[in-house]
């Protein structure tokens, strides 16, 4: 370290030009020299004027209740027909949510499982799905047209009723193992990746990856569009010539495609990880909602929905932490 | 290509050279033959997978009950009948229901896409302070489950005044519960269902967007104002169509917002998700239960009336869809 010596005059000299930069900018009078800066200071108000909606959306309809949900979370609460009455508990909540709440603790652990389990499934079908429809065949528009067709058809309640739905949980066994034949399928399958001498975990993550194919097909409409979309902005030259240099389409798809795709493999899982987790389908969510209005108690259910969020919050952190590692970023 | 080496497969074959080009090229064709007939199968496959379910729920929909119990019954109802629907027609209460949820999601979508559409320009060209911090909270409005703040915006909209204002004029707050306000609220500040998301794909879009359009405007002495109006908006027409089509499609089969802003009005959701329980209660009385199997069969039912207007927006739309996202790519 160079050591510093400190010099008045310099430090003087600084000074003045400071308050020399602040008066240019703080005359907007219209000489020369301020017309750049007052024209900056006019887009800058023309971009307030533009976000203004969201900033006020921010400001009641977010960041406002946002805090006071991290207040009701300490208290309890009594709605009345003039308004509504808080008294504090402390940590009472928090406490319940672990130590007393039957469910709670395990329905959390298992939707991160799930999640966990799907997260990859997810990404890699959608990336595969995204490379198959963007080759040039016949009927292309029609493909799809039908692969972004999950997008609309399983969201919300159409998704939660087809969940819960027995005839064609029934009727789709050629897809869902639920019938003789599907066991029977699945389980040569099985016997045949043993026979691989794989991990006999890592051959059950794959039958139920193949037993679940539809769910996953289901959850993957908008990544295969984020992907697709990321596809098609590769300049097709960066293949040609690495094409003219003799490459396979094997060697272009691992050294172009996929570093240049990988900016949107992060995108992709946080999109994948908060759909999964924010989905009004989710049983922790069902949790949460179930305890504000079934059962009333609104301070319970916001520590609950705190923990959730923070929850959240810190697998987001992980996964873009190490995801970000090994991210190629072209520009 | 083919017809080329078949040509040359009929004549004799003379050089070594010759020999191994005709070679080369046969294996050419068969291994871009096999790709061909693997990703033919692959497409189909996925395709079917995607469309079985709603044309098994189609099937469903239009059998009788004892279709059902018939094991010689495959897909194809033997006793063909609209019964399903008249019922479900009843007992969802069309057509009240459809328009309710009908006003409701094109008004969310119209706003949301006037909302979004501006609040995305005003991020993607202009500098201002705090912008960083701004737009890192739509980032973090994406992230938060809608559910933590659940109980404060019930609150606030079953108690809704305007800085105490309202209070004091009318020594009462105003009760927005079962009115579309709190939707309306939402949708106009950008705060509504995915809002988050919506603006970050405007932001992108208008990123990518050339900036030499806006140039030669401000050139001719246009303002941000007119620039945006008369050069930006048309250009993001796909894009807003788009968003319209996802506002749309997710408000229209949202239950969570439903059930929290709307106690007693009923919309499409919020009806199909209780057909089967209500059905059984006003048809059989509340001490009989129907058979399962018919239940799901009225669901079905139920869930094809709700999709069927959102397959025909997506016909209408997707177009503009496939075009907006291949364009505007929304890469961060």
């Amino acid at each position: 370290m160079r050591p510093m010596k400190f010099n008045f005059q310099d430090f003087l000299l600084k000074v003045k030009k400071g308050l020399g930069d602040l008066k240019l900018k703080l005359n907007f009078g219209g000489k020369e020299t301020t017309t750049h800066i007052a024209m900056e200071k006019r887009r800058a108000i023309a971009g307030y004027v533009f976000i203004s909606p969201f900033l006020l959306g921010l400001i009641f309809f977010f960041l406002y209740p946002f805090l006071q949900s991290v207040i009701f979370s300490f208290n309890s609460i009594q709605i009345g027909t003039q308004g509504y009455e808080m008294t504090g508990v402390g940590f009472g909540n928090y406490h319940r949510a672990f130590m007393v709440h039957p469910t709670f603790r395990r329905v959390l652990v298992e939707s991160i499982i799930q999640m966990i389990t799907d997260v990859p499934l997810i990404i890699i079908f959608s990336f595969f799905a995204a490379n198959l429809i963007n080759q040039k065949f016949r009927g292309r528009a029609v493909a799809r047209a039908i692969f972004f067709l999950p997008v609309i058809l399983t969201s919300g309640i159409i998704l939660a009723v087809e969940n819960n739905d027995l005839l064609l949980g029934i009727m789709s066994g050629a897809i869902q193992p639920d019938t003789a034949a599907g066991a029977v399928r699945a389980l040569e399958l099985r016997t045949l990746l043993l026979e691989t001498r794989l991990h006999p975990r890592f051959v059950g993550y794959i039958i139920d990856a193949v037993d679940r194919l539809y769910e996953i097909v289901k959850a993957s409409g908008v990544q295969i569009l984020i992907f697709l979309a990321g596809l098609q902005t590769i300049s097709p030259s960066l293949y040609e010539a690495s094409t003219m240099e003799g490459a396979t389409g094997w060697e272009n798809f691992w050294k172009i495609t996929f570093p240049m795709i990988s900016p949107l493999i992060l995108v992709n899982t946080v999109y994948t990880v908060i759909y999964s987790f924010t989905n009004p389908n989710n049983p922790v969510m069902e949790i949460i909602k179930n305890t504000a209005f079934a059962e009333s108690r609104f301070g319970f259910s916001s520590a609950i929905a705190w923990v959730y969020f923070l929850v959240i919050l810190g697998i987001l952190g992980i996964l873009i932490g190490v995801i970000s590692r090994w991210v190629f970023y072209h520009d | 290509m083919k017809a080329l080496s078949l040509e040359k497969a009929g004549q004799a074959i003379e050089t070594k050279e010759q020999r191994a080009n005709w070679r080369h090229s046969v294996f050419f064709q068969a291994k871009k033959f096999l790709w061909v007939t693997v990703r033919t199968i692959l497409v189909a496959g996925i395709c079917f997978l995607i469309l079985y379910p709603l044309a098994a729920k189609l099937s469903v929909s239009v059998m009788a009950e004892r279709d059902l119990y018939d094991i010689t019954v495959c897909y194809v109802p033997k006793h063909f009948t609209w019964e399903n629907y008249q019922v479900v027609w009843k007992h969802m209460g069309f057509p009240g229901t459809f328009f309710n949820s009908l006003w409701l999601s094109l008004l969310t979508g119209v706003l949301q896409i006037i909302s979004c559409t501006l609040v995305g320009y005003g991020f993607a060209r202009f500098n201002f302070p705090f912008k960083k911090l701004l737009f890192g909270m739509v980032l973090v409005m994406l992230v938060v489950p809608p559910q933590t703040i659940m109980v404060p915006m019930f609150l606030r909209f079953r108690f809704f005044d305007i800085f105490g204002v309202i209070k004091l004029i009318s020594g009462n707050t105003i009760n927005l519960i079962d009115t579309f306000w709190p939707f309306v609220l939402t949708s106009l500040t950008g705060t509504g269902l995915r809002n988050g998301l919506y603006i970050y794909m405007m932001r992108q879009f208008f990123r990518g967007a050339p900036k030499e359009l806006e140039e030669s405007a401000y050139v001719d002495g246009a303002g941000p104002y007119k620039t945006f109006y008369y050069i930006m908006l048309p250009i993001a027409i796909p894009m807003m169509v788009t968003i319209f089509l996802f506002s749309f499609v997710w408000q229209w089969t949202d239950t969570f917002y439903t059930t929290l802003f709307l106690e007693r009005m009923a919309t499409l959701p919020t009806v199909l998700s209780s057909l089967a329980v209500s059905i059984n209660y006003q048809e059989f009385g509340p001490m009989a239960t129907m058979s399962p199997a018919y239940a799901s069969m009225l669901n079905n039912t139920g869930s094809v009336l709700v999709i069927l207007p959102l397959i025909i927006i997506y016909l209408i739309a997707q177009r503009y869809f496939v075009e907006s996202i291949e364009r505007s790519g929304i890469i961060g």
